[in-house]
């Protein structure tokens, strides 16, 4: 970790903005300026309907910055960030594919042999606890194991890169804590940069080197960055034992409460004129 | 109910909605055939014509013709229904321009097209096969221009994001969902591909299930008549349980409906 790192991941000031349907625009990221270093784990928090996912898709090439720039290991993005592996929030697996043909595709279309794909695929379906379960369809898996298999698929490819938003978000809380011991354990095995999106303050300080904080939207500005000094290997729920946690948390989520506040009586005020 | 049991009610209708038109068209009620077996004919009668037509193979060649005209016309009409289908989806702005008259075609009954499609290709299958196509084109069209339309964003977004070209994502997502909603619409293809066959067929040929029930009218032998409705009925029976093996083998992926007792 002495050799300068590369930025992986840099937003120069982006902003990210949509025209609604009666022709108003809409800003929903405004001058975001941030940077992910090879290797580093990086979450970003901040209250519903901030644009955390909006700037994961700007990251992605997904959606083009209004204004500002966006660079990936120094090279301006044009188009999709081909070195981006992209874990969705919802169920992104290919619902007519088995499980290890969902992991074997992302090699299958680089043009790699059918057989040596599904070896891979079979290899990683193992490293996420699935092995024994790649000719199952997407709907005879539960929540937890179809992102286990979204995981095994968009780590085959070996991006170097990883942008997840809010992957674990429809998990109940046990399988949470599961999968992100998973992710920190693939994670150590070879780190990539992560950019990792949650409203989960806690899972963000648990997981991440560097919390970052968004306000409320629109027009959401981050706020805030913190290093989050914790030793590793860290285990998910232990660390949120540990005394440096809680005076983290505390010293984040002063910052985090007004945005959250904020972001709330946003959304019911737009509920109400609507 | 377990399985036997269904069974034996189901067979229950059948055995006394027979025995009360066997009843009623022989034994005088008051002194009336409530069924008179001139209009009505008998079970018997019936029956004894559909092993007739069996024992003496007449009926074979007229089964044959069906279903060579059904299967023409779903094939047909679904390859087109498909590959239409997903170019318009693909392209919105040519199914802006043929949106109109897609419409006007899908809302004209199509047995009015018979006539001339007999003029045009004769009497023999053709005419038939066409008629069956234009029945079987719009269900599957639709169908598959909805599924390429609903592709979730999710799944072409994780397709792009895995390096997929565009005629990769045509070839694993696009593809696979359209063909998805085609096989839902399946069954209902299927039996619109025969109601055109005999449609077809009752309106003018020389062979057919269609042609059999149509001379057995000529003549008013409603024996032959109720005898041609049954061995059809049959027929599109044996055609759907086929086409329900084809489905369940094709789309192992999709969920099972959840069942409601």
């Amino acid at each position: 970790m002495d050799t300068v790192q590369p930025t992986a991941v840099a937003l120069d000031e982006a902003t990210v903005a949509f025209r609604l349907a009666d022709a108003r625009v809409y800003t929903a990221v405004e001058k975001a300026r941030l940077s992910v270093a090879h290797g580093e784990f990086v979450a970003i928090v901040g209250p519903t309907g901030c644009g955390k996912s909006t700037l994961l898709n700007v990251a992605a090439g997904l959606l083009k910055p209004a204004a500002g720039a966006v660079r990936i290991f120094d090279q301006p993005l044009t188009g999709l960030n081909r070195d981006a592996g992209y874990l969705f929030q919802a169920d992104a697996l290919f619902p007519w594919k088995t499980a290890i043909d969902n992991v074997a595709i992302g090699l299958e279309i680089k043009g790699a042999p059918r057989a040596m794909a599904l070896e891979r695929a079979q290899g990683w379906l193992t490293s996420v606890g699935l092995g024994a379960f790649g000719n199952r369809y997407p709907h005879m898996l539960s929540g937890g194991q179809r992102k286990r298999v979204g995981l095994a698929q968009v780590l085959i490819r070996d991006p170097k890169i990883l942008l997840m938003d809010e992957p674990f978000g429809p998990l109940d809380a046990q399988t949470r804590q599961i999968m992100g011991n998973l992710l920190l354990e693939l994670w150590t095995a070879d780190r990539k940069a992560v950019l990792f999106v949650t409203h989960d303050l806690e899972e963000a300080i648990a997981l991440a080197d560097r919390v970052v904080i968004m306000s409320a939207g629109p027009g959401a500005r981050i706020i805030g960055d913190w290093k989050v000094a914790l030793p590793r290997p860290r285990d998910i729920s232990e660390v949120r034992m540990e005394k440096q946690f809680h005076e983290l948390h505390r010293e984040i989520w002063s910052v985090l409460k007004d945005e959250v506040m904020k972001g709330y009586a946003q959304s019911s005020q737009a509920a109400e004129a609507s | 109910m377990s399985r036997l049991t269904l069974l034996f009610w189901q067979l229950m209708v059948a055995v006394v909605a027979l025995s009360l038109w066997q009843f009623f068209a022989t034994v005088p009620v008051f002194g009336r055939m409530l069924l008179p077996p001139f209009f009505f004919s008998t079970p018997v009668d019936v029956a004894s014509q559909i092993y007739k037509w069996f024992a003496t193979g007449v009926i074979w060649k007229h089964l044959m013709i069906t279903l060579w005209e059904s299967v023409l016309a779903f094939v047909i009409g679904s390859v087109g229904g498909v590959l239409v289908g997903f170019w318009f989806a693909r392209q919105p702005r040519v199914a802006a321009v043929f949106d109109p008259y897609v419409k006007m075609m899908n809302a004209l009954p199509r047995v009015v097209l018979a006539p001339i499609f007999a003029l045009w290709l004769g009497l023999g299958i053709w005419s038939k096969v066409a008629l069956g196509v234009t029945l079987v084109f719009f269900i599957v069209f639709f169908n598959v221009y909805q599924g390429v339309k609903e592709v979730s964003t999710t799944v072409l977004d994780n397709g792009r994001m895995l390096g997929m070209s565009e005629r990769q994502l045509t070839r694993h997502v696009y593809w696979p969902s359209a063909l998805s909603w085609m096989f839902s619409s399946l069954h209902t293809a299927v039996g619109f591909a025969v109601v055109g066959a005999v449609v077809g067929e009752y309106l003018g040929s020389a062979a057919g299930l269609g042609y059999l029930i149509q001379q057995a009218e000529g003549v008013f032998d409603v024996g032959a008549v109720f005898a041609g409705m049954f061995v059809l009925s049959a027929f599109v029976i044996l055609i759907d349980f086929g086409v329900t093996l084809v489905e369940r083998r094709l789309l192992v992926w999709r969920p099972a409906p959840v069942a409601r007792d």
